[in-house]
């Protein structure tokens, strides 16, 4: 009778039940990750805002800048994690080495995406914008900006998403996220396999992604009424 | 009035590309820029709205030197319209029209209502006002920057070529408008062009540059084709310059034949009927239509539209000898036909007629 009962529990498809046997931790562990998915990509975006706009303004600063910005992304996670404290001095378990690492990848990924799409508008615009008395900074905002979001949006879908696995890499250190149910599944599994953790880890972080795609997806399209407007001509 | 004293563009790679330039559009008129590519014309007009800076040298507007403004107050008394027009894409129509008024800092329904007023003015109908740059076709959108140059309605207006990039019936449809358009504003523009026909077309005065930003020659379109001032300017001015200068001689009270015609829908006329073999077709209103041959056999009981030749251009009472010329020499029956301001046929006159009154008047 306990061995059926363990089989059917310990199947991956029960990994629903085992949500809702600890609701309260998981959906803890689901509000961390979405934030710690999320402020990164914010942070990384307003950084990246202004090194894409300098690596546009003086075009020497652009090689170097894409040779930097590549070369922080290849550092893996769980090195920024491991070092973090140690080098900003914070204590080794403070949740806050997660957002710093993960700024630091959203920055190098957007700082690219903000100048290429700042390079995508049109020069005759920024021009036409210049002749007709924009001063530089509201040219940025009220022109070019805007004229740069589809090709940022883009860019903002990749950032968060990768963010929302990275994340998970900090569970399996210690720190709280969904990434901490793979924790659970792999010490529950030292005698046998026990799977529900695991399953469900996967079916959060994909549904998290994809809701935070969406997401952004929806902003785009609210501030792009102009592109739909082209294409249902 | 806009004056250029004395300004020289070098470019930090060395390159001189205006050199010493002085020259004085007058107020109210069309100054045009014209030279091959390369020679100087987009970076003088750019630095009249400080786009480009001069290295040296002074460029007045009326009596304030440019360099003494803020750059960003300067451009804003400037319309500037360029080639492709420039528009903000992630704009509706109106709100590109607006664009100026709003930076000025008046509020949104006035600029709108202004901007409205524009689109009208400009040629488009008012349903554009509401959709995007890329819903309109490439001459709409030319159309919708000069509007845009002209919301707040400032004195002088900067044009880069902005009708180069449509189709030749589109550019001449602009280009005519464009000066009817400027008859009634009146503003002191500066027109760059590569195209010398445009030039003399809408010139008041046309300045001939040549590479290296030099100026070549400045002078009333017809005479820069009567009299070109060295081999450069002849060259660019191009071969058939006598013809093209007749379009600047009125043909004055220039005498008609009365035409003999027939109206499209009527009996088909007896063989043989009009003169030498053609008899011109007219609509209800008496405006000419094509011509038609009465020297073959009779092709049907009633004259129809599809019968007609319709090569022949028309001139106008009071046109120039250009086109009345024009009219004859593509006319099928030889007779060029000239018409009043509504369209009604006036009579006809000869290509040897036109030769005849331009040798008496030599
Ligand atoms: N930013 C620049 N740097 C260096 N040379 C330039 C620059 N802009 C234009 N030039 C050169 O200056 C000359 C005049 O250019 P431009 O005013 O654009 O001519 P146009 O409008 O008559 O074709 C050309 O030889 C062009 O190559
Ligand atoms: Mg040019």
């Amino acid at each position: 009778m306990l061995t059926l009962l363990d089989s059917a529990s310990s199947s991956p498809w029960y990994f629903f039940g085992y949500f809702l046997d600890h609701r309260a931790t998981d959906l803890g562990w689901l509000w961390d990750h979405t934030w710690l998915s999320v402020v990164p990509v914010v942070v990384g975006l307003l950084l990246a805002l202004p090194l894409g706009w300098l690596a546009r303004r003086y075009s020497w600063a652009y090689p170097p800048m894409m040779s930097i910005t590549g070369l922080l992304y290849t550092i893996p996670s769980i090195a920024l994690f491991v070092l973090i404290p140690p080098l900003l001095g914070l204590d080794p378990l403070t949740p806050l080495q997660v957002p710093i690492a993960l700024s630091i990848y959203s920055t190098s990924l957007l700082v690219r995406v903000v100048a290429d799409g700042l390079g995508a508008v049109p020069t005759e615009t920024v021009q036409a914008a210049t002749a007709l008395g924009y001063r530089p900074l509201a040219r940025f905002f009220r022109v070019e900006l805007p004229i740069a979001v589809p090709v940022i949006t883009a860019g903002l879908r990749v950032a968060v998403v990768a963010n929302v696995s990275i994340v998970a890499v900090a569970g399996t250190i210690g720190l709280d996220n969904l990434g901490r149910l793979f924790d659970q599944g792999y010490t529950l599994s030292v005698t046998e396999p026990y799977y529900p953790p695991i399953v469900l880890g996967i079916v959060m972080c994909v549904l998290l992604a994809l809701v935070l795609d969406a997401i952004v997806l929806l902003v785009d399209r609210a501030l792009t009424p102009w592109r739909r407007a082209v294409r249902s001509r | 009035m806009i004056r250029f004293d004395g300004a020289t563009k070098r470019y930090p790679d060395g390159t001189v590309a205006v050199d010493e330039l002085s020259l004085e559009a007058p107020s109210g008129q069309i100054t045009v820029l014209v030279g091959p590519s390369g020679c100087g014309k987009t970076t003088s007009l750019r630095m009249i709205n400080r786009m480009i800076e001069p290295t040296s040298g002074t460029i007045w507007l009326d009596d304030t030197d440019t360099a003494s403004l803020p750059a960003h107050e300067l451009r804003r008394q400037i319309g500037y319209v360029i080639q492709n027009a420039g528009l903000f894409p992630h704009r509706t129509i109106v709100d590109n029209v607006a664009t100026v008024p709003l930076l000025l800092g008046e509020d949104k329904t006035k600029a709108r209502a202004r901007a409205m007023e524009l689109i009208e003015r400009v040629g488009l109908d008012p349903a554009f006002a509401k959709r995007y740059p890329a819903q309109l076709s490439g001459g709409q959108q030319q159309r919708v920057g000069v509007a845009r140059a002209l919301a707040a309605d400032p004195p002088v207006m900067l044009m880069d070529e902005p009708f180069s990039a449509v189709d030749p019936v589109v550019r001449e449809q602009l280009q005519e408008e464009f000066l009817r358009l400027q008859n009634d504003l009146g503003k002191t523009i500066v027109f760059v062009t590569h195209d010398i026909d445009e030039a003399i077309k809408l010139g008041d005065q046309v300045a001939v540059l040549r590479v290296g930003g030099k100026l070549a020659q400045l002078a009333a379109p017809a005479d820069l084709l009567a009299r070109p001032v060295d081999a450069f300017v002849a060259g660019f001015v191009g071969r058939d310059r006598g013809y093209r200068a007749l379009g600047f001689t009125g043909a004055g009270t220039i005498d008609t034949h009365q035409e003999p015609s027939v109206a499209v829908g009527a009996a088909y006329p007896g063989h043989g009927a009009g003169i030498d073999g053609w008899i011109l077709a007219v609509d209800a209103d008496g405006k000419p239509q094509g011509w038609l041959p009465t020297g073959e056999e009779q092709r049907g009981d009633v004259v129809t539209d599809a019968m007609l030749y319709r090569g022949g251009t028309l001139a106008a009472q009071g046109g120039s000898l250009r086109a009345v010329l024009d009219a004859c020499l593509s006319s099928p029956s030889g007779r060029g036909v000239v018409v009043d301001d509504s369209g009604r046929l006036v009579g006809s006159v000869t290509a040897r007629e036109v030769l005849d009154l331009i040798e008496k008047r030599g």
